[in-house]
């Protein structure tokens, strides 16, 4: 009983450390889409640069922005999750 | 009629009738019937799994609605629509391994089973049930009138007519494979609204003679469609960012989203989806809105936003490639329908039927009476679609903000929080949706921020409160 309990534990250990990892990845890209978007796009648009033919703030928010948190993601599941069994082990049920 | 326009649509509805008759042959030979309709036996793989998530989210608003308020704001909404790109990697980051766990340790099949086990509550699974099957009803009739409409504006068939096919179409390939038949579709409809959405893209800057020309030609028109602010500088950062919550974050509160969660083979499955979800996702929600902005400059002087991703598509790409794009928001429309349809029918079947009105019903007797609800289901959406009475619309207006702000904290925190109980997912149920009616009707972008964002911090509140203070006396009944 108390060894199942463990393995239990182990379990939802690493869905609970995943949820952080998804909480922390949403507050940054966040951060970089909200920074970019208004860092750089809060003035007239008379004064924008233009990249690839779209402001700048456009091009870093919405492009870069989206291209970063991809490869934040493909890092943290590659390097940080864990494969765990759904199935309860042992016998019962 | 334009031919060069429906040969592909046609192609495409004859594919997925061949991904739904090969789903069928699973229904008949899987061990468990429910198992297998309502969940496709939990057997998705990683690839499926991405692409069910995104195209039952990705609906008629993504390809229709979504470009065509871009058109007339500008870059800020496609800035806004970029709050998106979080549900691919969110929501299986959320709900990921603890609920698949749980919901196997529960052998729960459907959402409601896994309240109902969590929260020992007889009422708290009939008020989800009532709340899945009146709105996402609604919802879905929305999206059929939408369907249909495309249909009638592309192809010049009369609106009957469209409905019927729509219908049709839908209700088969589902009603003879179940869960496993809307997973497979899904995943081809998600395929053509990502090639759909490339290829448009792609035309549409060349059309527009370039990126640079483009914007040249916004810019002269008015600058503030390139800015953060909208077209008439009235969206705010705090407005704009609240999006986050409606269509990022709280998605994990959607029923047709967060039943996914429970349905996938293994660890591995959910760490590829939610990659492939991410890049996808993010793919069709910036190339989509993007394309309505660019679409301005292209096609100019569209009175009607739904009418500029059609009008576009037919204007810069050769009929039978604009047949070939025009399947996307189809698939959008029928992606998210199918799905509705199977949630509201094992809403009905599992919930209500086998849990109250007949539990000792045998396995042939469950199989028939799943095949008869959802034909029946289906069958009522196309007779209201037909005249959609105001009612339904009134209702679908709430299937969205309003199922977040019921379900998102009870699974969320009945998930990871052991000290939530019954009285608190009551609580926070009736109050979220209670408080997300009287704030769209009283103060709808209350501080500037969209609808959703105080009934989700009310429906917390209560739930986390509630759950304390009823547990102390409880404890002291106890005691």
């Amino acid at each position: 009983m108390l060894k199942e309990k463990e393995k239990r534990d182990w379990r939802f250990k690493v869905a609970d450390r995943e949820l952080k990892i998804g909480l922390l990845l949403a507050v940054i890209h966040f951060l970089w889409w909200y920074g970019f978007a208004y860092g750089m796009g809060n003035g007239p648009v008379s004064g924008y640069k233009y990249i690839w033919g779209l402001p700048s703030w456009f091009f870093y928010s919405c492009i870069v922005g989206f291209v970063f948190i991809t490869i934040l993601v493909i890092l943290s599941v590659k390097f940080l999750f864990k494969e765990v069994p759904f199935e309860e082990e042992g016998n019962e049920r | 009629m334009n031919w060069e326009v429906v040969i592909p649509l046609l192609i495409f509805l004859i594919l997925v009738f061949i991904a739904g008759a090969y789903a069928s042959k699973f229904v008949n030979t899987k061990a468990s019937f429910l198992q297998e309709y309502f969940l496709g036996s939990r057997e998705l793989g990683g690839f499926i799994l991405a692409m069910t998530m995104i195209a039952t989210y990705g609906s008629a608003g993504s390809f229709i609605g979504g470009p065509g308020a871009a058109y007339n704001v500008g870059l800020a909404w496609v800035l806004l629509a970029m709050s998106q790109v979080v549900t691919g990697y969110f929501v299986l980051m959320v709900l990921g391994k603890k609920f698949a766990i749980m919901a196997r340790r529960y052998n729960a099949i459907t959402l409601i089973d896994f309240l109902k086990e969590r929260y020992q509550s007889k009422w708290v699974s009939i008020i989800a049930a009532v709340s899945i099957i009146i709105f996402l009803f609604s919802s879905m009739a929305a999206q059929w009138v939408g369907g249909a409409r495309l249909i009638e504006s592309v192809t010049g068939i009369n609106y009957m007519t469209a409905l019927a096919i729509f219908a049709a179409s839908v209700l088969i390939y589902v009603l003879i494979g179940g869960f496993r038949a809307v997973a497979i579709t899904d995943s081809i409809q998600g395929v053509v609204m990502l090639l759909g959405t490339i290829i448009l893209l792609i035309a549409t800057i060349i059309a527009g003679g370039g990126m640079e020309n483009i914007m040249d030609t916004l810019r002269q028109e008015n600058p503030d469609l390139l800015s953060p602010y909208g077209n008439d500088r009235s969206l705010t950062p705090l407005y704009i960012s609240s999006f986050w919550i409606l269509v990022g974050v709280g998605v994990v509160g959607l029923p047709q989203v967060s039943v996914r969660a429970m349905s996938y083979k293994n660890a591995n499955a959910m760490h590829r989806a939610i990659i492939i979800g991410t890049v996808v996702v993010g793919m069709i929600m910036l190339g989509m809105h993007l394309i309505g902005v660019l679409a301005r400059a292209v096609v100019p002087g569209i009175e009607i936003g739904d009418k500029v991703m059609p009008a576009l598509a037919l204007k810069v790409l050769p009929g039978w490639l604009a047949g070939v794009v025009l399947a996307a928001p189809m698939a959008a429309i029928m992606s998210t329908v199918d799905s509705l349809l199977i949630l509201v029918s094992s809403a009905v079947v599992k919930d209500i039927y086998i849990n109250y009105i007949n539990p000792e019903a045998s396995e042939k007797n469950v199989k028939r009476t799943s095949f008869l609800i959802t034909a029946i289901v289906g069958i009522a959406v196309f007779l209201l679609a037909i005249h959609p009475p105001d009612l339904l619309i009134w209702l679908n207006l709430y299937a969205f903000g309003g199922l977040e702000s019921v379900f998102i904290w009870p699974i969320v925190l009945g998930l990871y929080w052991k000290r939530g109980n019954k009285y608190g997912a009551l609580s926070s149920m009736i109050g979220g949706m209670a408080s997300y009616m009287l704030f769209d009707k009283f103060a709808p972008n209350f501080l500037g921020m969209n609808t959703v964002v105080f009934p989700i911090l009310i429906s917390l509140v209560l739930f986390c409160v509630i759950s304390i203070t009823s547990q102390k006396k409880n404890e002291n009944m106890a005691i």
